[in-house]
């Protein structure tokens, strides 16, 4: 399943003068894969990007695309195409001419040039859209041409810089859809740079989570998301409640935990990401992992008690802020609106189930 | 209903303290500008017998412009008159080939928090009269001028440069120098607008920095280009001081006729028909510019 890699990157630091912008970056990035640079702002997620795509000088350390070292390669040379964060759309060219733009190094003749134009537009879902006038478009509009534009020239890896951010949430959401497609369909190499953890984990095969110029945890979507590595890529990944336990004991795979509000639990080896540090640890558990119990006790599962603090209602979802017993700060609980279950109120008294396997240990 | 009225109302006193704020530069306008020009237009249809204008119609002035010589040739008000087009359009040139580089570099080379100095330091000829920057190129370019002088001392040429003062050369030198802030700014202004992404977009698809510069830098400069040979253009075609000072007779430029007609010649209905003549091809050039101005922009919001 593993591809060869497209994109290796090894110890790529660069500085702004004292600016320590990206600290050592190493990874590989595979053929087809759809890849992303999630991270705060300020991370370095977008210097990255513009290492790869040639427009910044990487201080040391070596850049390899498709098997050549990219060293003092300029950008109008290097197999990437980019998509930018602006659009970039030439305000004085048509839809076409824009679309056509980096085909003219080719030297195809006008009857060639327009099919292929014509083809790369209706691949984005604009046909028709040729003759219009750049600034006559939407930003939905725009960044299909800037789409077209960069996919027109068969590059070996697309780069995206936040290409979604400046759409509104619904054509957002349509938007990451359609580009999944799309990168399935031309099966070309996507990198994109977001710092919406939630896009990140919709659209990526693997992502890359940056913090202050490094990579704090390479995983694929599922992976980051229940096994973060550390309390500061679990808290950047979605929700996630932290509450203080101590080691009790440890045993070759195993270890026993006392969690404030929750009790006794063995934790496997892979559930303790980090290591190291004394015995004050802290567990963390994703909103829905917990379940507040409304007829019944269900088998297999551990129960805690504990009082409803906060009720936040969401149409499909209802978030509890629920404080266990023994517990110094409440727990979120997500729970799904179903058809005969009511919502709640605060200073309810509720049953917790958990599970020890949905437990993250962060030491 | 009472809603309309009051913003009717509202309107119109909105107009009225409009009417009142331009007032005085319409009136200003007006006294100088527009009884002037209707001024020069009616003596251009009269005519002058020695001391005595006739204030009867005639078009004799307009036609003693266009008649040939006695000889076939064109006539000396035609000739000053494309002499001057072609002074002030080697003027014009000369400025922004000089002016773009110029502009280009303070807009993409300077660090954006030096780039008001250097604006500041572009408008320092301003600081002088233009009166003295015109006799000082005299003395740069005088026949012991500063240019000769020097080209001799260090023996690139053995006798003094002749084509360089007192002709049309020297006119479209002063000038061109005269001018450079003005053309330099809108140039400036236009590069600035480029968003620098568009660059970098160019160069992502494939393109080196000389085909970015042809296929994206200057098509969206052309607005600053255009407005920059407007300024640079219009006042250069009437100017009167440059080539009276530096021009000598062959420079001499359809302003310096108009200034005769009036002054020496006392045929002040001649030289008003020469500045209206002369105020329509600056019109007319003016319109073209400013229609290929508009095709530039249309394709930009």
């Amino acid at each position: 399943m593993t591809r060869p890699p497209i994109i290796e990157l090894r110890d790529v630091q660069k500085y702004y003068g004292e600016y320590h912008a990206l600290r050592g970056i190493t990874c590989d990035i595979r053929q087809g894969e759809f890849f992303s640079l999630l991270g705060p702002s300020g991370c370095g997620k977008t210097t990255l990007l513009r290492t790869i795509a040639g427009f910044e000088d990487v201080s040391s350390g070596t850049v390899v695309i498709d098997g050549k070292n990219m060293q003092g390669v300029p950008a109008n040379q290097r197999p990437t195409n980019m998509v930018f964060q602006s659009y970039a759309i030439f305000p004085h060219l048509s839809v076409e001419q824009n679309v056509g733009f980096g085909l003219r190094r080719a030297g195809l003749d006008k009857g060639e040039m327009a099919r292929r134009v014509g083809e790369a537009l209706e691949m984005v879902g604009l046909a028709g859209y040729g003759k219009r006038a750049a600034h006559a478009l939407s930003g939905g509009q725009r960044q299909r041409v800037a789409l077209a534009r960069a996919l027109i020239l068969k590059p070996k890896v697309l780069l995206l810089d936040e290409p979604l951010s400046a759409l509104d949430k619904k054509l957002r959401e349509n938007m990451q859809v359609e580009l999944i497609k799309l990168q399935r369909q031309v099966g070309i190499t996507f990198i994109l740079v977001t710092h919406d953890q939630e896009e990140a984990l919709v659209m990526s095969d693997r992502i890359a989570v940056m913090s202050e110029g490094g990579i704090a945890q390479m995983d694929d979507p599922e992976t980051l998301y229940r096994r973060p590595n550390s309390r500061w890529v679990a808290d950047f990944i979605g929700v996630m409640n932290f509450l203080p336990a101590k080691v009790v004991s440890e045993a070759g795979d195993t270890v026993e935990v006392e969690i404030a509000g929750l009790g006794r639990a063995e934790l496997t080896a892979n559930q303790a990401m980090a290591s190291a540090g004394g015995h004050e640890v802290s567990v963390g558990l994703r909103p829905e992992t917990l379940t507040i119990q409304f007829n019944g006790n269900q088998s297999g599962e551990r129960i805690a008690e504990g009082v409803i603090e906060e009720v936040v209602y969401y149409g499909d979802m209802t978030y509890y802020d629920v404080r266990l017993d023994g517990a110094a700060v409440p727990v979120r609980i997500s729970m799904r609106n179903l058809v005969g279950r009511p919502v709640l109120e605060i200073g309810t008294r509720a049953r917790v189930a958990w599970s020890a396997g949905a437990l993250v240990l962060f030491r | 209903m009472s809603r309309r009225q009051r913003s009717g109302r509202l309107g119109r006193s909105e107009a009225a303290s409009g009417l009142l704020l331009v007032s005085p530069t319409a009136l200003y306008a007006l006294l100088l500008l527009a009884a002037p020009l209707a001024t020069i237009l009616a003596f251009s249809f009269w005519s002058q017998d020695y001391l005595t204008i006739d204030r009867s119609f005639t078009l004799k002035n307009y036609q003693e412009a266009f008649a040939s010589q006695a000889n076939g040739d064109m006539s000396l008000y035609l000739e000053l008159m494309f002499r001057s087009l072609r002074i002030s359009g080697a003027v014009t040139v000369a400025t922004v080939l000089l002016a773009f580089p110029m502009a280009y570099f303070v807009s993409f080379h300077v660090a954006p928090s030096r780039k008001s100095m250097w604006i500041f330091l572009i408008t320092i000829p301003f600081w002088t009269s233009y009166l003295i920057r015109v006799f000082l190129w005299k003395v740069i370019l005088g026949y012991n001028g500063v240019f000769n002088t020097t080209l001799q001392g260090v023996g690139i040429i053995d006798e003094p440069l002749t084509f360089i003062l007192y002709n049309a050369n020297a006119v479209v030198i002063t000038l061109a120098h005269a001018y450079a802030p003005f053309a330099i700014l809108p140039i400036f202004v236009a590069l600035e607008k480029i968003d620098r992404s568009l660059l970098e977009a160019s160069r992502d698809l494939g393109e080196n920095h000389i085909t970015t510069f042809l296929r994206v830098t200057l098509p969206l400069a052309m607005p600053g280009v255009v407005a920059a040979v407007l300024i640079v253009f219009i006042p250069t075609i009437g100017d009167y001081v440059t080539p009276r000072l530096v021009g000598g007779p062959g420079g001499q430029m359809i302003a310096n006729m108009i200034q005769t007609q009036f002054l020496k010649l006392n045929n002040a209905p001649m030289g008003a028909a020469l500045a209206v003549l002369a105020m329509l091809m600056v019109g007319a050039i003016s319109v073209i510019f400013v229609m290929l101005n508009r095709r530039f922009l249309g394709g930009q919001k």
